[in-house]
């Protein structure tokens, strides 16, 4: 288990190789093979990994591995006195970051494959360019899950959503894919200023950024119960970053325009893993915050909100991939209620479910988008069951497994989490529950508008009637002869690599749920038992402290209610029914009533239709503050600031102007002053020397008659 | 007959001078400047003698010879000098002796 830092490595080589060498050199096909032999590293490897980790007994199941000194010791200031900011290039394989190396690597292989087939429209350096990005992303990705501290899993934080910005913007000559990519990258900016701000403070707090020394050190500190103290603020900076990199309010818009990415992208990073970061990070401080209660209860409340808020939207979105965003801004919010009830272990196995039936849908949609040629309004399909049985079939698995219908996936993750719920926060759970009926409804009412019902869509072809998207398809692909996309013959089945990776991911969508199963159930739960020692810290600081007995607390009463538990059960599975035959009747049976149910509830309609105008609203203050601000600040960067430089040189100009005219008027004219003197009184002088001896003669006698005179007169 | 007084001499002798000052101030040929000069230096020569007379004492008669001497080494200098400017400008008017002028 050394070698674990090979597992983020070798999709790094991947990139580098494809980025490197592969844009330039190689075909598709090496490309291909490239990325996905280093995924597919990646993915044993993980797996060898984990097998090992599981061979250990439980309390032991830690592993460090220090790659390389990185930052060496710097003295800093902190709460106690002088301490040593010294960072390490730091692996830990615990159950957590285990579980998530697993679900990136693993589910990071499929979408690779996936891919292959998906992004054959594009030419061969912009196939090596998706891959390299892809590639990136698990390289950062699982750096982000395995950093033994803080400052590593920044590294991968950052590098995530650098990959983020870079696949949502892949296809750049779309104006609002580069907007997009430029929103979610500004968006994320914002949590991630409180994320590094909750880095310094956890460090001049506890003097370390090792995830085991700080939680060591937090759970030897008295839970803030009462206050608001050093933890809490943590905590809410920590939050903050969660909330952006997990799209939660109240930065969760940025999540819905990334779907303007490939759908590969928006399966792997904006479902399946990047958007679960948020998640990981609080589960992996989870002794931090459950030292801060008056935070947790913040964190629940957000998360529930979030998801009530994200699912109301989504019950009307008419494109495909929003319903599907909209759904994962919904999920993750459930995954953040989780967290802020203090059941961190079910926050975990939603994120493990929930990565595969949303990555399934999503990789669903993506071939409903490729079979309609980049059709992304449910309006224009439908029927379409007919035409890719394979789709259909799994993507009413992961419709089945969202909407929570036993035995499906979701259906394990979600109860966990509206029990734990119920059992603190009977408001919170009725907001769950309102969310899981929503869940439902929007998640069949896609399957009704896009797979049932007649075609909508636009003739195709061998119907000798033109289809402008055909167009663009063309233009974006780039013409592969053989693969018969040039001009679009109408909704197919997808080539094999994709329903490959469907069926893949469908079969996870049914099983992951089964590690899971709560004693109510006859199960063990052994997911939740098995990521316990990442969410407490070890045994012997375990003992009579605070961490402890709020799980241990949690787990005694999981073992009293049982019959409640089970009622509760009853209770989600008849909601999701319920929505489920809502859809079915408003879109299926009664296609009229939906109509008539619009124009009753218009203005309900109109503010969910238009997303609660959350984004005008932050249009208008947020982005319209910033850019009047910037504005002002560029005019009197051009006013004042360059006015003032202007202004000094103007003064030089003027000062030296005078100084110029005092030199040549008075200076100058000194000097010549005494030239023109001294020549024109010698111009005037040298007429007395007339040369005629009369003349002086004269003088003389005129002299001696003076003097003569003065003699006789004066002496 | 009219006894001749000092005063006659005087007068005999302003008179020649003032003929000679004029002279040399209105007259442009060198030579007769140079007359007028002599004039002068004569009329000089009378007082001297009529005071030596008047105060029967010698010393204005010797003086007046010392003038005399004087005068003739004067003539000899002048008079070469007035010949090597003729031999140059072949003219003695005074008014193109201005060579040393601005």
């Amino acid at each position: 288990m050394e070698i674990i830092w090979l597992i983020p490595l070798l999709p790094g080589i991947g990139a580098a190789v494809t980025g490197l060498l592969g844009i330039r050199f190689f075909s598709k096909a090496q490309t291909a093979f490239v990325a996905c032999t280093s995924m597919a590293l990646a993915a044993l490897l993980s797996i060898y990994a984990f097998v090992q980790l599981l061979a250990l007994p439980a309390e032991a199941r830690v592993y460090f591995v220090v790659v390389a000194p990185w930052i060496p010791a710097i003295p800093l200031e902190t709460a106690g006195g002088i301490g040593e900011f010294a960072v390490d290039w730091g692996f830990r394989l615990d159950p957590l970051s285990g579980m998530m190396i697993l679900i990136v690597s693993g589910i990071g292989l499929l979408i690779h494959l996936y891919s292959t087939s998906y992004m054959h429209g594009e030419s061969a350096a912009g196939y090596a360019r998706f891959f390299c990005y892809l590639n990136l992303f698990c390289f950062f990705m699982l750096t982000l899950v395995l950093g033994s501290n803080f400052l590593v899993m920044f590294v991968g934080w950052e590098g995530v959503g650098l990959c983020s910005y870079l696949l949502i913007g892949f296809w750049y000559h779309k104006q609002s894919a580069t907007d997009a990519g430029k929103k979610a990258f500004l968006v994320n900016r914002i949590g991630d200023w409180g994320f590094v701000l909750g880095i310094f403070l956890v460090f001049f707090t506890f003097g370390t950024i090792d995830f085991e020394e700080v939680m060591v050190s937090a759970a030897a500190m008295p839970i803030e119960a009462a206050g608001f103290g050093v933890i809490s603020l943590i905590c809410v900076l920590l939050f903050i970053g969660a909330t952006g990199k997990s799209a939660q309010i109240p930065l969760y818009v940025w999540l819905p325009d990334a779907m303007e990415g490939p759908t590969p992208v928006s399966a792997l990073i904006h479902a399946a893993t990047m958007v679960t970061a948020g998640v990981y990070m609080v589960c992996r401080t989870a002794t931090l915050f459950t030292h801060a209660p008056m935070v947790m209860t913040g964190v629940a409340i957000i998360g529930a909100l979030t998801a009530l808020m994200a699912a109301s939207i989504g019950l009307l979105q008419t494109d495909i991939k929003r319903v599907l965003a909209y759904s994962t801004v919904s999920q993750l919010g459930y995954m953040f209620l989780a967290t802020g009830v203090g059941a961190f272990g079910a926050a975990a196995f939603h994120l493990m479910t929930h990565a595969f039936f949303k990555a399934l849908l999503f990789l669903g949609s993506g071939s409903v988008i490729h079979a309609m040629d980049e059709e992304q309004d449910m309006r224009a399909m439908g029927g379409l069951k007919l035409y890719m049985p394979v789709t259909f079939v799994t993507m009413l698995v992961g419709t089945l497994a969202i909407a929570g219908i036993p035995p499906f996936a979701g259906f394990f993750s979600k109860d966990e989490i509206l029990f734990q719920t119920f059992l603190h926060n009977r408001a919170l759970w009725v907001i769950a529950v309102l969310t899981a009926g929503m869940t439902s409804f929007y998640m069949f009412r896609l399957m009704a508008m896009t797979f049932y019902g007649k075609y909508r869509g636009p003739a195709w072809k061998s119907a000798a009637v033109g289809h402008e998207g055909a167009d663009h398809h063309g233009a974006d692909a780039g013409e592969d002869a053989n693969d018969g996309h040039g001009t679009w013959h109408g909704p197919h089945e997808s080539p094999a690599p994709m329903t490959g990776t469907l069926m893949a991911l469908a079969i996870g969508a049914i099983v992951a749920g089964f590690v899971g199963i709560p004693a109510a159930l006859g199960g063990s739960n052994a997911i939740e038992h098995f990521l316990e020692p990442s969410f407490v810290v070890s045994a012997d600081h375990e003992v009579g402290e605070a961490s402890g007995v709020a799980l241990a607390g949690a787990g005694a009463e999981h073992e009293v209610s049982h019959g409640v538990e089970l009622g509760l059960m009853i209770l989600s599975i008849f909601v999701a029914l319920g929505g489920l035959a809502l859809a079915h009747r408003l879109y299926l049976k009664q296609p009229e009533l939906a109509g008539a149910w619009k124009a009753r509830w218009a203005g309900v309609h109109q503010l969910l239709f238009n997303k609660y105008y959350v984004d005008e609203m932050y249009q208008g203050t947020v982005v319209r503050g910033t850019m009047s601000g910037g504005r002002g600040l560029w005019r009197f960067d051009g006013r004042v600031v360059d006015g003032a430089v202007n202004g000094s040189s103007w003064l030089t100009l003027v000062s030296s102007w005078c100084s110029g005219l005092f030199d040549r008027y008075v200076v100058d004219g000194a000097v010549n002053l005494v030239g023109w003197s001294a020549s024109e009184s010698s111009f005037s002088l040298r007429r007395i020397q007339t040369g005629l001896i009369q003349n002086y003669a004269l003088t003389m006698l005129i002299g001696v008659f003076v003097f003569v005179s003065l003699y006789l007169l004066v002496g | 007959m009219l006894e001749i007084t000092p005063a006659h001499y005087m007068v005999l002798s302003a008179a020649l001078f003032m003929i000679g000052v004029i002279g040399v101030m209105v007259r442009r040929n060198i030579i007769i400047i140079f007359m007028s000069i002599e004039l002068m230096l004569n009329a000089v020569n009378v007082n001297l003698a009529a005071f030596s007379q008047q105060w029967q004492h010698v010393m204005g008669q010797v003086f007046a010879i010392f003038v005399i001497a004087v005068a003739a080494a004067e003539a000899a200098v002048g008079l070469g000098i007035i010949l090597a400017f003729y031999r140059n400008k072949e003219t003695v008017n005074i008014d193109e002796m201005n060579v040393m002028r601005w």
